[in-house]
């Protein structure tokens, strides 16, 4: 989501980077594109203005002056406040309460109440080993309830029976009764969307609060939400006391600005992060990697993570050695697209890499993308196990056959087969370097198309 | 849609008066001073950005009352009357009503947008407004893919008297539009409203989905959809013009709705949308209620978003 503000900004640091010294000037120059920056991302003006001029009090003072390079020691000051602002540490859920803990779920109408509240009762189940009951206290959008039921058969977590007619602080009661009743651990009261404006609904859920006595209540923002984002979250925290946010939709393009905007008015810290639209679609929210995303350095460390849980340290080793001998065949090229798909595609694996935003521009200039590795998936995998150990096998006639088999023509296998070729040879000749590392071997080759 | 009644314009205006509170308090405390100087311009200019009108439009705006009125003695007023004048003329092309051709049987019209933007109340609200204009008007459940948003179209199928045709979650919705444009031919149905799921519009294999519902309606009737309607939630920021940009490029969006404009939140992108894209904005939502959608005034909305009255 943070694509866009992160181009931007680093545009603006590639100049000031180049800079020796920088004069007040040149700060305040930089600082003003940095404002339209964060502006044009949503973030609400007085965060944006906040910001700025904390950055300048720093920016303008010593520390930059005395510094060997300033215009890195500018940009170290903006990411260390980013970081700042987006909250320091980061928090987990809290359940310290005696079960069941109650957990509030509110926001404004279609920012993802529903579907994070499912969301968030499996992350509980299988992260923290929580029983966890589901309550829709939306009494008022068309089929509210039902979608949340429905999402609970899906996922396998209780929900509590439907009875028509019953008020929000009914349902409230009766779902921590049963909880209570059947030792269940947690309770997620999922609310109906509501204005921050609509002082009879907000009455309505801080009755829903005082009777559940919530040790948590969620705020439910969406990625794409304006200037209008400081609003809602300031009423919301003003009425039912947020204890924490979750920010949807980041899977999404919008610049993210409302994760600036919406922590800064209620100070509380953003949890959780919807990432997609299925239900294990949900991260734990990481400010300083945020920060640096945003900042255009790259999420270096989420990709490591990624990659040890998709990729089999000993297949990875045993891959390692492969190449080292110079046996890598295409085998090991189809296992490597298929780990690449696993971790989220090309645009997944870019995405947390430093400086990619460019890269992915190139990228996306020479056309290789997720479909481009389909393709090439497809004609290793119409391959003979033969064929794939030994690639000299293939004639013309093989590779019509190879072609027909994974519907595409003579032209796209001969283009793998190149490839392949060129890859190899770059593996050997970084053997000679002495160079380790799987990602670092394998990434140029299949880019280099 | 029905034509100026005291209810909805008095809902517009209530919700756009928060909005317009905040931008004129902006405005009000940009002008201390008693000429229009570069430092009340700067504040202004900021006013218009926290309206979301962007910070392009916002600059040009200013920028263009600048022109007329720099270094002159200058009321609260004055300025919010020239303001709401350029912004009304920057939605004047736009503010057209949404036809349905008698011509047409069914007039198809597909509801495109993000999660969570409000298509399928949306749909309601279109529907029970036709259908107390006398129209035979059908209702295709073609969000297959959020849970119970079937069941949800079906309870406003029942609120609006429209017989809504719906598979099981999960079911292709290019075949139920399909399945959906056959039956209303058959009933002879005047309009027929094509719910979508929502999707994020960066997503292109979903968007991809669009396409081939189209494609799959222009089977039965090449001009189908005959309408192409993008909602958008009026708590939207900048990303609206991403989200315009590509689903008028998969989808061929003829024409805007947004919704949520009974909160706080300015939709004042759709200023910068106008000047972009000059799109039709056909309606807005005002509230829950099935009568909270409404025809789109350039002037009302550009005077309300400046705190004058209409």
């Amino acid at each position: 989501m943070f694509d866009t503000l992160s181009t931007r900004l680093s545009d603006v640091f590639d100049t000031l980077k180049k800079r020796g010294a920088l004069s007040e000037a040149d700060v305040t120059s930089a600082l003003r594109e940095i404002r339209v920056a964060l502006l044009e991302a949503d973030v609400a003006l007085p965060v944006v203005k906040d910001f700025i001029e904390a950055v300048r009090e720093r920016a303008v003072g010593e520390e930059v002056v005395r510094s060997v390079t300033p215009g890195q020691m500018v940009v170290k000051i903006v990411n260390d406040h980013l970081t700042e602002m987006l909250g320091g540490d980061q928090a987990e859920i809290n359940l310290a309460a005696a079960p069941p803990a109650a957990i509030m779920m509110v926001g404004l109408q279609g920012s993802g109440k529903t579907t994070s509240t499912a969301k968030v009762a499996i992350h509980l189940r299988d992260q923290l080993r929580k029983k966890t009951l589901m309550a829709s206290l939306d009494v008022r959008r068309p089929a509210a309830q039902q979608q949340l039921q429905v999402l609970g058969t899906d996922a396998d977590i209780a929900t509590l029976p439907i009875v028509p007619f019953e008020t929000p602080e009914m349902i409230t009661t009766r779902a921590m009764d049963t909880a209570r009743k059947e030792g269940y651990d947690v309770v997620l009261l999922d609310t109906a969307g509501r204005l921050h404006i609509d002082d009879e609904l907000m009455d309505e859920a801080a009755s829903v609060h005082e009777i559940a006595k919530p040790v948590e209540t969620l705020f439910v923002a969406d990625a794409m939400t304006g200037q209008d984002a400081v609003n809602a979250a300031q009423a919301f925290h003003q009425k039912l006391d947020v204890t924490g946010i979750v920010l949807t939709r980041i899977d999404g393009d919008a610049r993210g600005g409302a994760a600036l905007s919406v922590r800064a008015v209620t100070g509380c810290p953003i949890k959780l992060l919807g990432t997609g639209e299925k239900l294990d679609a949900l991260e734990v929210f990481h400010p300083e990697r945020i920060a640096s995303r945003i900042l255009g350095m790259g999420d270096v460390v989420t990709l490591v993570e990624k990659a040890s849980e998709v990729v089999e340290e000993e297949e990875a080793e045993k891959l390692a050695a492969k190449i080292q001998k110079g046996q890598f065949d295409f085998e090991d090229f189809a296992k490597q697209l298929q780990q690449v798909r696993k971790m989220g595609g090309m645009g997944g694996i870019m995405g947390m890499l430093p400086g990619s935003q460019k890269v992915k521009a190139q990228m996306g200039a020479a056309n290789v993308d997720d479909k481009a590795l389909a393709r090439q998936e497809a004609i290793i995998l119409s391959m003979t196990p033969k064929e794939r150990r030994n690639p000299k096998l293939f004639n013309g006639s093989r590779r019509r056959r190879v072609a027909a088999g994974a519907g595409t023509t003579v032209q796209e296998v001969n283009r793998l087969l190149k490839q392949f070729q060129q890859m190899s040879k770059m593996m050997k000749r970084m053997n000679k370097l002495g160079q380790k590392g799987m990602m670092r071997h394998g990434m140029p080759g299949m880019m280099g198309q | 849609m029905s034509e100026t009644s005291g209810g909805w314009l008095s809902r517009l205006k209530s919700g756009l008066s928060r909005t317009s509170e905040k931008l004129s308090g902006g405005i009000s405390s940009a002008l201390t001073g008693k000429t229009l100087d570069a430092q009340t311009l700067e504040r202004l200019e900021e006013a218009l950005i926290g309206a979301d009108l962007g910070v392009s439009t916002a600059a040009k705006l200013s920028a263009a009352l600048a022109k007329e009125k720099f270094d002159k003695e200058i009321n609260d007023t004055e300025v919010r009357e020239a303001l709401a004048q350029n912004i009304s003329s920057i939605l004047e092309p736009v503010a057209v009503p949404l036809e349905i051709s008698a011509a047409k049987k069914p007039h198809v019209i597909l509801v495109v947008g993000v999660n969570g933007s409000g298509k399928t109340t949306t749909i309601g609200k279109l529907a029970k407004n036709w259908v107390g204009h006398g129209k035979t008007v059908v209702l295709a459940a073609g969000d297959t893919f959020r849970a119970a948003a079937v069941e949800q179209l079906k309870i406003w199928g029942e609120r609006t008297h429209c017989k809504v045709i719906a598979r099981d979650t999960g079911s292709d919705a290019a075949g139920l539009a399909f399945e959906a444009l056959e039956q209303a031919r058959n009933e002879n149905a005047d309009i027929l409203l094509i719910d979508t799921a929502g999707r994020l519009q960066n997503r292109d294999d979903l968007m991809g989905e669009l396409a081939k519902i189209i494609r799959v309606l222009q089977k039965l009737d090449p001009e189908a959809p005959h309408s192409c309607l993008l909602v958008l939630d009026a708590t939207v920021g900048q990303n609206a013009h991403s989200q315009v940009e590509t689903f008028k490029e998969m989808t061929d969006v003829s024409g805007l709705v947004m919704t949520k404009l009974d909160g706080t939140a300015r939709g004042g992108v759709v200023v910068a949308l106008a000047e972009r894209f000059g799109l039709p904005v056909h309606a807005v939502g005002v509230g829950e209620g099935e009568d909270d959608l409404q025809p789109f005034d350039h002037e009302i909305f550009a005077r309300n978003l400046l705190g004058l009255n209409p």
